[in-house]
């Protein structure tokens, strides 16, 4: 498997406080993370490429260009969209449920990092924000990149053979070590990929390969 | 004076801000990410917390005046005051946050009035300490000398 465990991971954090932006900034810049800053909910979805009234992305036009996100790590108090709101949008785009989301906050509520952890959220980091915990953004991170190389492996292989799956014609040839394409075909091929997911699902644990749980 | 001496005495400042519980480890972690290529990391967040800090103790001193008091307004407030005060390791700003916000979920406007006291105390001193603590780390630097890692 070729994943490139030293690869330079872009993370996205939202933050409606400066300082807050200023802090996790400097501690995911410290663990060799790639970081831009929002500060809302709403700048992260528009630098996502998904604008709040849509629940998917249609064809980006080719100027707003894919820009890669391995990891969205957000607050949860924030006004207008919430850490929460936001977890939703993403986790109900097709083009972004994959990517990992973190959230973050100063309240130790339980039912507050249940609801977070219920809707997809893969960790919850209480506020203030220790070095220690960016050790633990990796792990999810790659978790992710290994089920989308498996995808695009189990796609390259599909393609060469003669099965009964239909995969759509545009470029299922892509290299497997350019993940920046594979957003881009996520959201230009959500039709198709709905119909192929649940026969993909199937071949992939056939193939005895990782447990995705 | 010269240069150890500077030295010694940065050190016995910032031993007794941390033995006091005017500042906590989440200081000496911010300290830990400043580096050569970020210079002046500590003294930027400090800056933003000042300027955070004294817009919301105006606030916070207009909202309790109001004949009726808004105690939602004023626990926002104090949640993001201390929040800031938690993120630079400001520990005893913090602790009167906590107690704070008790007296504002029980609508305890005199308990408010008295935590505001408190907080405006509390914060002005640990400006003045962070002050003297830069200015001290200023002396080491202009004495050509490298500011003592304090863990």
């Amino acid at each position: 498997m070729a994943v490139d465990t030293e690869a330079r991971f872009h993370v996205l954090a939202v933050d409606d406080s400066l300082m807050d932006r200023k802090l996790i900034e400097r501690l995911l810049k410290t663990s060799s993370f790639q970081v831009t800053t929002v500060d809302s909910g709403s700048k992260a979805l528009e630098f996502l490429g998904l604008r709040e009234d849509q629940t998917s992305s249609s064809p980006v036009p080719q100027e707003q260009n894919e820009i890669e996100v391995n990891l969205i790590i957000t607050d949860y108090c924030m006004p207008g969209m919430t850490g929460y709101d936001l977890l939703k949008k993403i986790k109900g785009s097709s083009s972004l449920k994959d990517i990992p989301v973190v959230i973050m906050s100063s309240e130790n509520v339980p039912s507050r990092i249940n609801r977070c952890l219920e809707g997809g959220a893969e960790e919850f980091f209480l506020k203030p924000v220790q070095l220690s915990d960016m050790k633990r953004l990796r792990p999810h991170i790659l978790k992710g990149k290994s089920k989308e190389q498996q995808q695009q492996q189990l796609q390259e292989e599909e393609s060469s053979d003669d099965t009964n799956i239909t995969i759509n014609s545009c470029s299922s040839s892509s290299s497997s070590s350019d993940n920046s394409a594979s957003n881009k075909r996520k959201a230009m091929e959500e039709e198709e990929e709905e119909e192929v997911s649940a026969e993909r699902t199937r071949l992939r644990f056939s193939n005895g390969s990782l447990g995705m749980m | 004076m010269d240069l150890g001496s500077l030295q010694r005495r940065y050190i016995d400042f910032t031993s007794a801000l941390l033995r006091e519980g005017i500042l906590d480890g989440q200081f000496t972690q911010l300290q830990q990410l400043q580096d050569e290529s970020n210079p002046d990391f500590v003294l930027e967040v400090v800056t933003l917390f000042f300027e955070d800090s004294e817009k919301l103790l105006n606030e916070l001193s207009r909202t309790l005046e109001q004949q009726v008091v808004d105690f939602k307004k004023v626990d926002a407030h104090v949640h993001q005051l201390k929040g800031s005060s938690a993120s630079i390791g400001a520990q005893k700003v913090k602790d009167v946050c906590m107690a704070f916000r008790n007296y504002c979920e029980e609508m305890n406007q005199e308990g408010c009035l008295n935590c505001l006291r408190q907080v405006k105390d509390q914060y002005l001193l640990v400006k003045n300490k962070l002050e003297t603590l830069f200015m001290l780390e200023q002396q080491i630097l202009a004495a050509g000398g490298s500011i003592p890692m304090m863990w």
